[in-house]
């Protein structure tokens, strides 16, 4: 089973398939978010004075500060593919690393923002929720679920974009195989686009 | 040349930190009609600016723009889906 090693049998890849099969996954992930986002609205059109009460509770500046956060980690990253592309790769690994250290940020906010919400006694079972009428309670239940869903989305897309830090790194994504940090890439844009999405719902419609 | 026809496009920086500043420009907009005390205005800021941010990252960073209309067609259907049941599902509910 030992691998051809002449230059003859080179490695098949498919660019456009790899490119492809990486859209149909983020797909998956839209109707995932979208049906979160359509319970949310559907609550929302329910109990429309509980919704604007609870997402005027919540920290907005967090919220906004996050958001310019993950705009400027998706620059970052989009900015990252341009590089390996045109082959600087000392720009792709410090756009990585910048990528990085913004995912990291983003949740260090994420933090700081529950711990300020479940000190002021908001979570399951938690003095302030149970005081809450229904509409209330389903708020906060959507907010975290949300949150925290899109949440385990940018730490599963820091340790995918560390390993591409350490491809670049080792010559494994080079300037002409490149579709793992592209397709890395995608992955990172989407979970940006549905905090795009998450910020007007959640922190700003009150 | 099969090389080239293989690999994507390759956007420039300026383009990529132009369509940043945008993206951060519609932000402050998005907040500053939040704060507005005027519940039509803000509702139309969310609902308008909202999607056009979500178009610029899918177009420019995710370099949907510069892709075949095979992939484009199949992400349209896949937001039409999740548009029809948003529709269907307020539907039901506006006729409660």
């Amino acid at each position: 089973m030992s691998r051809p090693a002449s230059h003859s049998h080179a490695v098949h890849k498919d660019y456009q398939g790899a490119k492809l099969g990486m859209w149909i996954f983020l797909f998956t992930e839209l109707l995932l978010f979208g049906g979160l986002f359509i319970l949310y609205s559907t609550y929302r059109a329910i109990y429309p004075h509980d919704f604007h009460a609870g997402g005027q509770h919540l920290n907005a500046v967090i919220g906004i500060i996050n958001t310019v956060v993950l705009l400027t980690s998706s620059l970052t990253v989009a900015v990252a593919l341009s590089a390996i592309q045109k082959g600087s790769r000392r720009l792709t690994l410090q756009c990585l690393g910048a990528t990085i250290v913004l995912g990291i940020l983003f949740l260090a906010n994420k933090y700081v923002e529950w711990s300020e919400e479940i000190r002021r006694g908001i979570y399951p079972n938690g003095p302030e929720l149970e005081k809450l009428p229904n509409g209330g309670k389903i708020f906060y239940g959507l907010y975290y679920a949300m949150t925290g869903l899109h949440g385990l989305h940018v730490l599963a897309g820091v340790a995918v974009l560390a390993v591409m830090l350490a491809f670049v790194w080792k010559n494994r994504v080079t300037t002409t195989d490149y579709v793992k940090l592209e397709n890395a890439g995608l992955y990172w844009h989407l979970v940006d686009v549905i905090w795009i999405f998450l910020l007007p719902m959640l922190y700003l419609a009150a | 040349m099969e090389q080239a026809a293989e690999h994507g496009h390759v956007l420039p920086y300026r383009t990529l930190v132009r369509v940043w500043l945008v993206l951060l420009f519609l932000t402050a907009i998005l907040v500053i009609a939040s704060t507005v005390y005027h519940e039509a205005l803000s509702v139309w800021a969310m609902l308008t600016l909202t999607p056009l941010k979500a178009g610029l990252v899918f177009f420019y960073f995710m370099h949907l723009k510069y892709e075949k209309p095979f992939l484009k067609s199949m992400v349209l259907i896949t937001i039409a889906t999740l548009i029809i049941f948003i529709g269907l599902t307020f539907l039901d509910i506006l006729q409660r």
